[in-house]
């Protein structure tokens, strides 16, 4: 039963990754910036909710409403002020920019937060659990982080492919200038998505940090779980995604449950193995491998 | 006798600023060559992180720069370089020796990653080169024959006196710089330079005229290892001792890229550059280490937003100057005259 248990909350625990990748996959898909710094807001996120549930004096949830819009407007002016001037020296350029931000930012919460881990409020539902049976033993947190995970993916995927706004974002990953020409407005759509990609982000760092702790390094790692589900769930499918950072969250977990010190190196393994003899990833998005043909 | 006709242009690959520049490196080598005999220790320490600092640059330029591969996983052919001068020194073999010895294992590790990593490219070939730099350094760290998390130190130092050993140090790593110079110019002067160019601005395109794009990146991914490699030995060399994090910290991969992208990507001169002024950096803000890493990579982003070419690229592009000369220069005599 210990297998079945830690099958289940690997499932639980791959829908966070699935989370923080789903901005990743988005910003590629739509804006074609791989987003270096991505792991590093996520924790900028986790962060902000820590002060603020701190000093407010409340579980963390109760500061999301005020976490999350200010996510978005970072992601906004992070688009308008930096990635925007990035992407007309190509993608090369955007790589490189995203990769010294998220040095920065790293440094910066190193200076201001040191290394020290850090720990949530997390309530009364941080220490509850759910029970199935005698022999199943399931934390609400995580039960809570992966039906948070399915919303927001299912919300995302409803408004790409049901809203008008979300059509013009598919036709702006389908085909940019085409869209230009039928009178599409790059610009502030590029805004909304950076913000959607970092309001996400936020959201999968508060869970983050609220199933373990976090510290200014934790970013780095994030990004590398969050690109590994993306690529191992193949480019631009959401589904896939999701797919891809559950098999990520199994494998932790259960090669966790024999040796906690392979955990990690078996989910690089899983990934490099998947890039070996899968390099599109197991949900391919076909020939145009882009978010949008499988988000619409 | 008439004169024989005379082509309209000639086509020159040298200049005498060219020249000068050889003639002044050799100048510059032979002082630098001298200096364990007259200053000694206190010079040779920072020296050396400058010369390592040149050497990382000029093989990051040859991949970021000449092949379009922007791995930011080269610190993990730096831990390779490391625990692959380990192991050799290890079975009784003069470290200094080594340095070769630790360059062919980083470059054979990269052979199998490479069939891997050159799939992707861009952001994807970036992030994917970071799990296998820590996937390095887990696997070094589950290993306890060499030293687990802990690490090890660096066998078959013990022997040698101090002086003598750091001017060793100090020599290898002065020959590591000048060879991973002169190599990357001489091989972006030959045909592997330009087909490497033409693969970094666009390789469908030099596909079509009969590029063979997966060779020339393997060659650039390979020959970047070797180097990288040699450079790990250097520093265990000089820190004596090899710890996981150190030798495989992400740090070094911040500072490549910073070099190249402040000196100019894509020249010989801006690597160098790049590395003059990150070691200026790095002996007045050493102390401050997350301040340090704040302002390379701030000044990283800057420099990639404002002065895309970097400070030699904006110098060559108004003057022209060019003081390692990889292409082709081409001049009307009839205006020469």
């Amino acid at each position: 039963m210990t297998w079945v248990n830690a099958v289940i909350q690997g499932v639980l625990q791959g829908g966070i990754y699935a989370l923080i990748a789903c901005g990743l996959s988005l910003a590629f898909g739509v804006m074609r910036v791989v987003n270096l710094a991505h792991g590093d807001l996520a924790v900028c996120g986790a962060y902000l909710a820590l002060v603020l549930s701190t000093g407010l004096g409340v579980p963390v949830w109760y500061v999301l409403p005020l976490v999350l819009p200010a996510a978005f407007v970072v992601g906004m002016g992070l688009q308008v002020l930096l990635l925007r001037r990035a992407l007309r020296g190509g993608e090369f350029a955007t790589v490189l920019v995203t990769f010294g931000l998220s040095v920065m930012i790293e440094n910066l919460l190193l200076v201001g937060a040191t290394a020290n881990d850090r720990v949530f409020n997390t309530g009364a539902i941080g220490v509850a659990s759910l029970h199935i049976g005698s022999q199943i033993t399931l934390p609400w947190l995580f039960v809570a982080a992966f039906l948070t995970a399915c919303g927001v993916l299912s919300g995302l995927q409803l408004v790409l492919s049901r809203t008008s706004w979300g059509r013009k974002v598919r036709a702006i990953a389908d085909d940019i200038d085409t869209a230009r020409l039928v009178g599409v407005r790059v610009g502030p759509l590029f805004a909304t998505v950076a913000g959607i990609a970092v309001a996400t982000a936020a959201l999968a760092g508060v869970f983050i940090g609220a199933i373990g702790n976090f510290n200014p390094l934790t970013g780095t790692t994030m990004l590398i779980f969050a690109f590994e589900a993306v690529v191992i769930g193949g480019l631009g499918s959401l589904w896939g995604t999701l797919v891809g950072g559950i098999a990520l969250g199994v494998t932790q977990v259960v090669v966790g449950e024999i040796n906690q010190a392979y955990a990690v190196l078996a989910v690089h393994l899983l990934f490099l193995l998947v890039l070996a003899i899968r390099p599109a990833g197991l949900f391919p998005s076909g020939q145009q491998a882009r978010v949008a043909q499988v988000l619409g | 006798m008439a004169p024989p006709e005379l082509e309209p242009v000639r086509v020159r690959r040298w200049s005498l600023a060219a020249s000068a520049t050889a003639g002044s490196a050799a100048v510059v080598l032979a002082v630098l060559a001298a200096v364990p005999y007259f200053i000694g220790g206190p010079a040779e320490q920072p020296l050396i992180i400058a010369f390592t600092f040149i050497a990382m640059a000029t093989l990051w330029n040859l991949l970021a720069g000449f092949s379009g591969l922007t791995s930011f996983g080269q610190n993990a052919y730096i831990g390779a370089g490391a625990y692959g001068l380990y192991l050799v020194a290890s079975h009784g073999v003069n470290p200094f020796a080594d340095i070769a010895a630790a360059a062919v294992i980083s470059g054979l590790v990269a052979l199998p990653v490479s069939a891997l990593l050159l799939r992707l490219s861009g952001g994807y070939f970036a992030v994917a080169s970071l799990v296998v730099a820590a996937v390095f350094q887990i696997a070094v760290t589950l290993a306890p024959s060499v030293g687990g998390t802990t690490g090890v130190s660096v066998p078959g130092l013990g022997g040698y006196d101090p002086v003598l050993r750091e001017a060793l140090t100090y020599w290898a790593a002065m020959i590591v710089a000048v060879v991973c110079v002169v190599g990357v110019f001489l091989l972006v002067r030959a045909g592997f330079g330009m087909d490497t160019r033409a693969v970094a601005s666009d390789p469908v395109a030099a596909a079509s005229l009969g590029v063979r794009v997966g060779r020339i990146r393997l060659l650039a991914y390979l020959a970047a290892a070797l180097g990288t490699g040699a450079v790990g030995a250097l520093i265990a060399l000089q820190t004596m001792f090899i710890e996981p994090t150190s030798v495989f910290s992400i740090q070094y991969s911040v500072e490549m890229l910073f070099m190249v992208l402040v000196g100019g990507m894509g020249t010989i001169e801006g690597p160098i550059i790049g590395a003059l002024i990150l070691f200026a950096l790095q002996q007045t803000l050493s102390q401050n280490g997350a301040w340090y890493l704040v302002l390379v990579g701030g000044v990283a982003v800057a420099a990639t937003l404002t002065v895309p070419r970097g400070l030699w690229g904006f110098v060559s592009d108004r003057w022209g100057w060019s003081l390692f000369p990889v292409g082709y220069q081409v001049r009307d005599r009839r205006e020469e005259a």
